[in-house]
């Protein structure tokens, strides 16, 4: 049994070891993507035949606040070369967080195989592998994209009035000093670009990085992922929960413990997070 | 506003060596050449664990600042970067350290950080350009605290 197969996770497939990219790295059904929030890292060497995918570039919208749609999406796939059977392992650095990101993102589109690098970036470097400036070149592949499924992982503000007035979880991510608004000490900026620091009512506050072994990056074993939201907080797999933090990024590596490595079947993301909700007329928060 | 002639020399031959290049990927390149001189402070200056009133808020690269003031009073900044995969902060440091050390105590307080934007271009993630900013808006703390001490 490996590693992540002895970790007690709800879906241990998702995850993958450097070993086993190290073993897959000329398999053309397998494409790495590295998601990054450094713009020089990717440059700067990377897995050898890994893509890039920049969160900003490439998956946002560049003029209204949203994600690339369907069209989008299908491009992006042909220009990495990957097909509807394609196993996409994103990785990255600070832990991956930008790479569940992007995992989310793809998952909006229903691409099937999605996997995660566990430990990203961090534990492939200290493992002594090897990273490449050569930027690979894939044929561009007939990819046919689905249209993005907004309903079951992603949350928006309009649910998540009703998910707290109905008194169900959420889960704030961002670290304590912005769950209790405090101010950023930055002169002239306001607190997460936001008019009010705080949280939404009722939230629980788990640092998204709380889910991970700061040695290497890996994903801590489920036992101890469950100490963490399920005796401390009370969350339980059955129950609907809404995580969310600045603009959704970090709150994406929380939905993937949750979704993935606990099994928890309805639990969304709430992208639009303190940007949006620390702006919103009308709505409460707590400090 | 930003006033390119005030700042110090040095700064504005590097922006405008990294304004000739030819496309994004060129200019990132450059900003890789310029973390690869990174440097950490010398054993003599500061060891680790590095002090928390030298650290850099909100840089989650985990930058600290330092500075020492020669016989005129300028000052040379020293700047830690601990993450080793904080590139963009090494290419932050290196900028800042390369270009203002030394330079007049007005001119460093003409760099605001809205010059993080002019390095790195849109493209940054607002967490990563608040903690480059705040690296920026430290050394001005530094060179504002010496230029009041230096007037008393």
């Amino acid at each position: 049994m490996s590693d992540i197969a002895a970790r007690g996770y709800a879906h241990p497939e998702v995850l993958v070891d450097c070993a086993w990219v190290a073993d897959h790295l000329d398999r053309s059904d397998v494409r790495l993507v590295e998601s990054n929030e450094d713009p020089l890292l990717y440059p700067s060497g990377h897995i050898p035949g890994a893509v890039e995918v920049d969160w900003t570039r490439d998956l946002n919208d560049a003029l209204r606040r949203d994600y690339l749609d369907r069209d989008g999406f299908q491009a992006l796939m042909r220009r990495i070369g990957a097909e509807a059977d394609t196993t996409l392992v994103f990785y990255g650095d600070k832990n991956n967080w930008w790479a569940t990101y992007a995992f989310w993102v793809f998952r909006l589109f229903g691409h099937a195989d999605c996997r995660i690098l566990d430990g990203g970036r961090l534990k492939w470097v200290k493992e002594g592998r090897a990273l490449v400036r050569e930027v690979p070149s894939y044929p561009p592949s007939a990819y046919l994209a689905a249209s993005r499924d907004d309903a079951t992982e992603r949350a928006f503000r309009e649910q998540v009035l009703a998910h707290l007035e109905a008194g169900q979880r959420l889960v704030d991510v961002r670290s304590p000093e912005e769950y209790r608004g405090e101010r950023l000490h930055m002169p002239d900026y306001p607190n997460e670009g936001a008019l009010r620091g705080g949280h939404i009512p009722g939230a629980a506050n788990v640092p998204w990085a709380r889910a991970v072994d700061p040695s290497d990056g890996s994903f801590l074993p489920a036992a101890a992922l469950r100490g963490i939201y399920e005796d401390e907080q009370g969350l339980r797999p059955d129950e609907p929960v809404v995580t969310y933090c600045r603009i959704g990024e970090r709150s994406s590596h929380t939905w993937f413990v949750l979704r993935y490595l606990l099994g928890y079947e309805r639990v969304r993301n709430y992208d639009g997070s303190w940007t949006e909700w620390g702006n919103l007329v009308g709505v409460p928060i707590e400090r | 506003m930003r006033e390119p002639s005030a700042r110090p020399e040095a700064l504005n031959a590097l922006i405008g060596t990294l304004d000739f290049a030819e496309d994004r990927n060129q200019r990132i390149q450059m900003l890789i050449d310029i973390a690869e001189r990174y440097q950490p402070p010398p054993s003599t200056l500061a060891s680790r664990p590095y002090p928390e009133s030298h650290k850099v808020p909100a840089c989650e690269s985990e930058a600290f600042v330092w500075s020492q003031a020669r016989p005129d009073g300028r000052l040379d900044f020293y700047i830690a970067v601990e993450n080793p995969q904080g590139i963009s902060a090494k290419a932050m440091a290196v900028t800042l350290v390369e270009c203002l050390s030394g330079a007049p105590l007005p001119a460093v307080l003409a760099v605001t950080p809205e010059i993080v934007a002019e390095l790195f271009g849109p493209e940054l993630s607002i967490g990563k350009s608040m903690g480059l900013e705040a690296m920026v808006g430290m050394v001005r703390q530094m060179a504002r605290h010496q230029l009041e001490s230096s007037a008393e």
